[in-house]
């Protein structure tokens, strides 16, 4: 066991001398996917939660198929199944785009983590106290500022602890990139147990791993959800 | 033909999947109800070893956790068939798999089910104690309907998570739909169309599922008022 | 003929001490009120004598039934004997401050689960006695709704139905009208009005000063966890003799 983590310690956290791997790796994904993905979320919540149909039904498709698929499978339709249709392959600056795991990778992650983030962020803004809208609007607000000043703001932080949850489920959901050759954390698992044949250690190691960053992606959110959802706790009785 | 003959071959991968899924769902649950109860026991040795058991299950990938108990479970067993000088004993990879989920989804349903049984108020038992009926009488009666009402969005939650973890299984060698999907795809170099065929099994699966649980879902919530949208 | 009898009842929780000693009985056909500030014991003595709460140590009897309180495994107490104490609770019947009505079934299946769970009446039988007491209570033709669809008071008249329906020998009432509106603290004080003219022996702890006064043959004043006054309510509401019940009075608008 010591020998192993001896010779393979940096693999597991950042290189493996030529790129990127491992811990860094897994969280470089995270980081990408998570950022693109609240920022696609975040129009499209505003669309899926709006009375218009129009606006409404084209965002919930797109949440019921990636969110009733497996990430696997949405993986595996974009690396291995773009690549075979003759659009993909008439277009040089698709396939040059596509034939890489990692942009695969980050384009199934991204589209997956902003559907679930949509249905998070659509519920609870048509959870707005319905009280603090009317104000707004009573006020002269148009809707833009409606949404920019009191409904985002107010949504955003009610949906804290869902999104927690959603943000470590991506980053349990990273580990799907070894099977598009992405050397994340898992993948350096995998090729450590090809090489050393300890499989227990091999694996777990990487395990431990991606338990020590839950923690601290859990500590850190409850902080944030003490900071910002400290106006929703009841208060204290002396 | 539009599956160019793979058909019977995606229809066998696909029902191997649902199995794994179905026989999971059975282990998992088995497992959950076990570690909630322990987990909410007085007993804190065993409560401790419930709680490291969620705590540690639900920090770690459903991947890296199949990879790391599929593999190890057949390793540990040949080491102790050896110690023993017996022949060894191959674990059939189906019941392995569905051993595997169960124990990792386990986690899961256990604190799903120990937040139902939390989220029931305590006067409804101190009724049904007060009036001299046992305490299994009123778990079962009382306690359990209760807890249900409250327990089956998580649980279904669960059970379309565990689901879409069985797609896995392909990466632990089982000729599930994946692994059919691949064969067919890489025969006919189309491999969008057949992966495409997979993500439309998976959502007929989660579909039906949905449709399936919502009137169970309905039966559960006799005489609770939903929130006034 | 003594009912209950409780003898040097102690409770605490942790290191507070909440019950010093109490000791009270009831006779048969006695109404009780126990009256108190809010932390004096109240509730956590009604509850010890059905062993909702875990008495430390003392005495309490049914007739000629004793539940014995021994040390449990985790350091605490718990009564000897489960089935003794299960046949006990069957004998005494509860109605709570928050009602605690079973959510998921309707008024008629509340009211018939004592009777057909724990007394193994039949049917027919458990119908005939809900339908009776539904009556008792001024609530006919609520049986098949649930819970939720009832006002507070309705609530907790059906709650007063069902433990009626079990046909206990004493009713141990836990600040009964404390979560209602006050539109609807008549209807079931007026219930409870009706029970103790009928002659049932009962065991409540209220706020409902006037009530209290009208209704009870004897009453109980708590405070820090002892007995400091008990007697005829007329005289107990009319002349004071602690100084602790004059100040408790005098801050009770009546």
């Amino acid at each position: 066991m010591m020998e192993l983590i001896h010779a393979y310690w940096r693999n597991y956290l950042w290189s493996d001398g030529y790129v990127i791997s491992g811990l860094a790796m897994t969280l470089w994904l995270l980081v990408i996917a998570c950022t693109i993905g609240f920022c696609l979320a975040i129009p499209l919540a505003i669309a899926r939660a709006s009375e218009r149909s129009w606006l409404a039904k084209p965002v919930w498709l797109f949440t019921y198929v990636f969110r009733g698929t497996p990430l696997f499978v949405q993986l595996l339709l974009i690396y291995s199944g773009l690549g075979s249709l003759r659009a993909i392959q008439a277009s040089p600056l698709l396939w040059d785009f596509f034939r890489e795991g990692f942009n695969c990778t980050i384009v199934a992650l991204t589209l997956n983590t902003a559907a679930y983030s949509t249905e998070i962020f659509a519920g609870a803004i048509e959870a707005s106290p319905y009280g603090e809208v009317e104000a707004g609007r009573a006020i002269g607000m148009s809707t833009w500022k409606l949404y920019r000043r009191i409904i985002l703001p107010s949504a955003l932080r009610r949906a804290l602890p869902a999104y927690s949850n959603e943000v470590i489920f991506m980053l349990h959901a990273t580990s799907v990139a070894f099977t598009a050759t992405v050397p994340d954390l898992l993948k350096v698992a995998v090729d450590v147990n090809a090489a050393t044949f300890m499989t227990f250690e091999a694996y777990g190691i990487a395990a431990l791993l991606y338990l020590a960053v839950t923690f601290l992606l859990v500590g850190a959110f409850r902080a944030a959800e003490r900071r910002w959802l400290a106006y929703l706790q009841p208060l204290h009785h002396h | 033909m539009l599956l160019q003959g793979y058909g019977t071959l995606l229809a066998a991968g696909a029902l191997l999947t649902l199995k794994v899924a179905l026989l999971s769902l059975l282990a998992a649950f088995v497992i959950g109800i076990a570690a909630a109860s322990l987990k909410l026991s007085r007993q804190s040795a065993a409560a401790a070893i419930a709680t490291a058991y969620t705590t540690v299950i639900r920090g770690i990938p459903d991947l890296v956790l199949m990879l790391l108990i599929y593999y190890s479970l057949q390793i540990w067993l040949n080491d102790w068939t050896d110690s023993l000088h017996l022949a060894q004993i191959d674990i059939d990879p189906f019941a392995a798999a569905v051993l595997t989920l169960g124990f990792i989804y386990g986690a899961y349903f256990a604190e799903t089910l120990r937040g139902a049984f939390l989220s029931v108020p305590r006067g409804q038992m101190d009724a049904a104690l007060a009036i001299g009926m046992k305490r299994q009488q009123a778990f079962r009666r009382i306690l359990f309907p209760q807890m249900m009402r409250f327990a089956l969005p998580g649980l279904t939650n669960n059970w379309l998570v565990l689901l879409k973890s069985a797609g896995l299984v392909s990466l632990l060698g089982l000729d599930d739909l994946v692994h059919a999907a691949r064969q067919a795809g890489n025969a006919t170099a189309q491999q969008f169309l057949f992966y495409t065929v997979v993500a439309l099994v998976f959502l007929a699966f989660t579909t039906i599922s949905q449709l399936a649980l919502r009137p169970l879902q309905r039966a559960y919530s006799h005489g609770v008022r939903k929130a006034q949208l | 003929m003594q009912n209950l009898r409780i003898e040097d009842l102690h409770k605490s929780y942790g290191e507070q001490e909440v019950l010093k000693g109490i000791s009270l009985t009831a006779q048969t056909g006695e109404v009780v009120s126990i009256i108190g500030a809010s932390g004096s014991g109240k509730s956590t003595l009604l509850r010890c004598i059905n062993f909702l709460e875990q008495p430390d140590s003392g005495r309490i009897c049914l007739g000629a039934d004793e539940i014995r309180i021994v040390r449990d495994r985790h350091g605490g107490t718990k009564a000897a004997d489960r089935e003794r104490l299960r046949r006990m609770r069957s004998r005494l019947g509860m109605v709570f401050q928050h009602f605690n009505l079973w959510s998921h079934m309707t008024v008629l299946q509340n009211i018939t689960e004592g009777p057909t769970q724990v007394l193994g009446l039949g049917k027919t039988e458990a119908h005939k006695r809900a339908r009776y007491y539904l009556g008792q209570v001024g609530l006919i033709g609520i049986e098949n709704r649930y819970p939720v669809q009832l006002s507070g008071g309705q609530q907790q008249r059906v709650a007063i139905a069902r433990a009626l329906a079990m046909e206990p020998e004493i009713l141990l009432f836990d600040e009964p009208t404390s979560a209602l509106d006050p539109e609807l603290v008549g209807e079931v004080l007026k219930v409870m009005r009706q029970l103790a003219a009928e002659g049932r022996t009962m065991i409540i702890v209220t706020h409902e000063m006037r009530f209290a006064r009208e209704v009870s043959s004897k009453t109980i004043f708590l405070h820090a966890g002892k007995i400091e006054e008990q007697g005829a309510p007329d005289r107990l509401f009319m002349a004071p003799e602690s100084a602790r019940l004059r100040a408790f009075l005098s801050s009770q608008c009546q």
